[in-house]
């Protein structure tokens, strides 16, 4: 069985479809079209770094870190009841808080949209107690309000798992010390489940930087974060190589923010989703 | 106690919160006119509609052949792909194995548009078979995982025993390393089903005219507005998925319970 050969076709096929398009991303971003042809120029990142796209970009990540810490509020507390040892149907409440991320998430983006529109329930409901129609959709506040919903429970199971894991004896410990619920908490399952809280920020911020659907539901067609930048660049604009650059800047974003956390997880025995 | 409501409390807003659009939606699917703001009685319309649509029709065609031929081919070439990795050395193991996470890690729209660059580069059309291609292509790597651990459980007494013992390679491999992993690859099968059927984003870029998937079609109604007959299907999907969900459920508590059995009996 010390054969290799059955990865051949995987092999191949890397090569194929993983590597050769990220050369070709590579190539797009570092050349322009010219009247006479195609030359090789930084060009297309000088021009990420115009007012407009900064603008943009800072735009997408205060969105998604916004969005980040909503549900690192909302969520962390979850995760505490949830994996608290006298909850009754401790099962079936961890298996509702997956069950909506089955959902696609398009329907479930689309379901906030016949929620906030102007002749949507909510503003049904208001006008039936006097208040005027609100324009809820069409913001910032729907977009991060999209964002929290579609990803508040990749926050909420890394935390979890890494809160139900901690040994019981430990906060026992504390509290024999003579630790208050407070202190015990602080000192005890914070730091522990500092890992979990880890994975679930990048599994909500990466998301959350890169969408362009959530934005161009609830967002409008005018809005633009990074993500409709890119999608206007090859759809609409045509710009390729304009749009390779801005999408390969991203993802070196990404890969780093990623190998930030995994390295902090690996040193801390982390609970990601995997 | 007044602690224990608290959490409760909590909790139950929480879902609310994650359950009423969902509830809303559905409800509303059934209401016989199109408004979203008043009930205007009960009605299965929206529903006879949907099943009327054509392009609806069409794209739960495209999803399930390619949900299902993806799966499988992504199935078989991860499942070679997993063994052929377990026997390397470490170099190119781990280059390998960095290659494979790549598209996992990465953003799925810098994946979708680095595949469309390819097939536009090779001069491929757009349609059937570039989001097929790319579809097998983003399933692989969860093969990979969910095979991989099995593999590297295996006991290779197991498999040199059943050599002396005179099975030839084939049979070996079919008797006692196959049924050792076969969780992992059933795993990998059915993640890369759902995937493959709730992919968007890379099907929105690596798809041509004529050729689209549930979500596109869903996007581009979404994108138009509302429409009662998307609130018919997401509906029907829901259900068909907590049906799905229930009975994977069922069949692995009772696979459990057997294997529990058995073993007492050993005992």
């Amino acid at each position: 069985m010390k054969k290799t050969w059955a990865a051949y076709p995987y092999i191949f096929w890397i090569i194929i479809f993983t590597i050769v398009p990220m050369g070709l991303l590579i190539y797009f971003s570092i050349t322009v079209k010219t009247p006479t042809g195609t030359i090789i120029s930084m060009d297309n990142f000088r021009r990420f770094t115009e007012p407009i796209y900064l603008k943009v970009l800072a735009r997408s990540l205060t969105l998604a870190a916004i969005s980040t810490v909503c549900c690192l509020l909302l969520g962390y507390p979850a995760a505490l009841f949830l994996s608290s040892r006298d909850l009754r149907h401790k099962n079936t409440m961890v298996l509702l808080m997956v069950l909506p991320m089955w959902m696609n998430f398009l329907l479930r983006t689309y379901a906030w949209l016949t929620l906030l529109e102007r002749k949507g329930l909510i503003n049904t409901l208001l006008g039936k107690i006097g208040i005027p129609p609100l324009n809820l959709l069409y913001n910032d506040f729907a977009v991060v309000l999209g964002m929290v919903y579609n990803f508040l429970p990749f926050m909420v199971l890394p935390i979890y798992s890494v809160l139900s894991k901690i040994d019981h004896s430990l906060i026992e410990a504390a509290e024999d010390l003579g630790a208050d619920p407070l202190r015990t908490f602080l000192k005890v399952r914070l730091p522990l489940s500092l890992p979990g809280v880890m994975s679930g920020i990048t599994m909500v911020f990466m998301p959350a930087v890169t969408t362009f659907v959530i934005s161009r539901l609830l967002g409008g067609g005018q809005y633009t974060l990074i993500g409709n930048l890119i999608e206007q660049q090859f759809l609409t604009v045509g710009d390729w190589n304009f749009g390779s650059a801005i999408s390969l800047m991203m993802m070196l974003i990404i890969l780093i923010g990623m190998g930030f956390t995994s390295r902090y997880e690996k040193e801390q025995e982390g609970g990601g989703l995997w | 106690m007044v602690k224990y409501f608290l959490k409760r409390g909590y909790l139950f807003l929480l879902y609310a919160f994650l359950y009423a659009p969902i509830i809303v939606l559905a409800f509303y699917s059934f209401n016989s006119s199109r408004s979203r703001g008043t009930w205007d009685g009960f009605s299965l319309k929206w529903y006879i509609q949907m099943f009327q649509d054509r392009q609806i029709l069409t794209s739960l065609y495209y999803s399930l052949v390619i949900g299902i031929i993806s799966s499988v081919v992504a199935t078989i070439i991860g499942t070679m792909a997993a063994f052929g990795i377990n026997n390397m050395k470490t170099l190119p193991r781990t280059t390998v194995m960095n290659l494979t996470y790549l598209p996992v890690l990465n953003p799925d729209i810098v994946t979708g548009i680095s595949f469309m660059l390819l097939f536009i580069f090779i001069r491929l059309k757009l349609g059937f078979i570039t989001l097929l291609l790319s579809h097998i292509t983003f399933n692989i790597p969860y093969v990979i995982l969910s095979v991989l651990p099995r593999i590297k459980q295996l006991d290779k007494n197991m498999y040199e025993a059943a050599l002396d013992l005179g099975a030839t390679p084939a049979v070996a491999f079919r008797k006692v390393v196959l049924p050792e992993i076969m969780p992992g690859v059933i795993t990998g099968l059915l993640l890369a089903f759902t995937l493959s059927l709730d992919d968007f984003v890379i099907s929105f870029f690596n798809t041509g005219s004529g050729v689209s998937t549930l979500s596109i079609t869903i996007y581009s109604m979404a994108r138009r507005g509302i429409n009662p007959k998307i609130n018919a299907l997401s509906t029907l999907m829901f259900v068909s998925i907590l049906t799905l969900l229930v009975i994977i459920n069922l069949m692995m508590s009772r696979q459990k319970n057997s294997k529990e059995k058995e073993s007492k009996e050993v005992l």
